[in-house]
């Protein structure tokens, strides 16, 4: 997968391992096997394969996890600053694309 | 609209299956999990954009196989393709399809807006009555809606406990198999040759008219000259011209989303820069570039920007891309690709004087 990894220490991933209570959620929901536990809590192990989805701070029960969440797409960032919005993918409204 | 028109309006177009559960007669209409000759047809367009619009299915409740109060759930968006995939995956089984009002965008997309989203799966559980529809209080959703559904809230809501599914629908069968258990490897987003190809029609029709545009003011400017018009030059000229960005316009969009992950570089913007001094290369040495330096480097330019670019767009298509990092990319790159542009639009112009 080296192909696949993109810019290093950029993203906003943040993890509080002491109010973890290991779930296991976010492994559950992370697309990219960011994290794995250790000691019975969750812990960060390849932060830059990270896509900031948030998919993992939505379902900890804990509140442990803090990501800046949004979409890692170029237009939609392009629109978001011509709209003065946050960036959003709105490749139209009924697209397969994002 | 209210869940009896939505059930009203399906009863035209769908069969419906009807069984007793838990005391209640189930009105539900059927969803096949084979797909039509129409259906099939329909995915081709959808990809190629045409007619993209309401392409989408009535949120609701659907049966597929002879569903009974024991069967598990499964969810979905209503664009019409999340369904299709989701119903062709439960071939041969007996389950319940729940498909929430996402206003036809995929699970997706339609997660990270919110709108496939804890609020709606709630009101969809309550509204369709599942509590007394099934006997095990459990909703199998994509992985993929994780970014909207908060599992916790849903249970406290419900009291229906979310299992988040495979990645990809086609686990579904083994995840079942497995007793509602994903391996790390369908629950891995990854992104192959085959998805690449894939969204390569998304690419291709993103700029939309300004694919002829750009290309008739470069031939219709390449008649000018020092003499004044020349329509032979906006032959000879122009044919090159919309040509060498025809080549550029093919770097950014096909050859380097194809090549993404052979190529050395990080950032998309490089990559597809990288792929397009490759393209041109053949260009210059059968002189579509123009015959003098000038002109090359503008062209060098113009071309490297519009591929940088356009590689860059695909970051909205890839599975690993994160918002901070495109935005760090575009920082730099965006900038650079403007300034590309610029210059090499004005020294191409100049140059039809020279």
């Amino acid at each position: 997968m080296n192909g696949f990894v993109y810019l290093k220490d950029v993203v906003s991933l943040e993890l509080d391992r002491e109010k973890c209570t290991g779930c296991m959620m976010c492994i559950m929901v992370c697309p990219h096997e960011v994290f794995a536990m250790k000691d019975k809590k969750a812990m960060i192990i390849n932060k830059d394969l990270c896509m900031e989805c948030g998919a993992c701070q939505k379902n900890c029960p804990d509140n442990a996890i803090r990501v800046r969440s949004g979409v890692g797409c170029a237009a939609g960032i392009i629109k978001g600053i011509l709209r003065k919005s946050e960036p959003s993918c709105e490749c139209g409204s009924n697209t397969n694309c994002c | 609209m209210s869940l009896h028109d939505e059930i009203k309006s399906l009863e035209m177009t769908f069969e419906f299956y009807t069984k007793f559960i838990n005391g209640i007669l189930w009105k539900i209409p059927k969803a096949s999990t084979v797909w039509s000759r129409e259906d099939i047809w329909n995915t081709i367009k959808v990809r190629w954009s045409i007619g993209r619009m309401n392409y989408r299915v009535k949120p609701g409740l659907y049966a597929v196989g002879l569903p009974d109060s024991n069967s598990e759930i499964f969810v979905t968006a209503n664009f019409k393709l999340s369904f299709d995939h989701l119903r062709r995956a439960l071939h041969e089984m007996d389950a319940w399809i729940l498909i929430l009002d996402t206003k036809g965008i995929n699970v997706w997309c339609a997660a990270g807006k919110g709108t496939f989203g804890t609020r709606e799966l709630v009101y969809r559980i309550k509204a369709h009555e599942l509590d007394k529809l099934v006997n095990h209080k459990r909703v199998i959703v994509p992985q993929l809606g994780a970014t909207g559904v908060a599992a916790h809230e849903v249970k406290n809501k419900t009291g229906f406990r979310v299992i988040y599914g495979p990645v990809r629908a086609e686990d579904i069968k083994s995840f079942v198999v497995a007793g509602l258990k994903a391996t790390p490897e369908m629950r891995k987003v990854n992104f192959p040759l085959k998805e690449r190809i894939k969204l390569i029609p998304v690419e291709l029709t993103f700029g939309k008219y300004y694919l002829l545009a750009v290309p008739a003011v470069f031939f219709i400017l390449s008649g000018l000259n020092k003499n004044g018009y020349s329509f032979d030059l906006t032959w000879i000229i122009g044919s090159k011209a919309v040509f060498s960005l025809f080549v550029a316009f093919i770097s950014g969009c096909v050859v380097t989303p194809i090549l993404l992950p052979w190529i050395p570089f990080r950032r998309f913007s490089m990559k597809g820069l990288s792929i397009s001094l490759i393209m041109s290369i053949p260009l210059l040495y059968f002189n579509f570039l123009g015959s003098t330096i000038f002109e090359k480097i503008s062209w060098f330019l113009m071309m490297g920007a519009l591929s940088s670019f356009l590689a860059m767009n695909f970051t909205g298509s890839t599975t690993f891309t994160s918002l901070s990092g495109v935005q760090k990319e575009m920082k730099t790159a965006l900038p650079l690709q403007i300034g590309a542009a610029a210059i090499g639009i004005i020294g191409w112009i100049i140059s039809r004087f020279i």
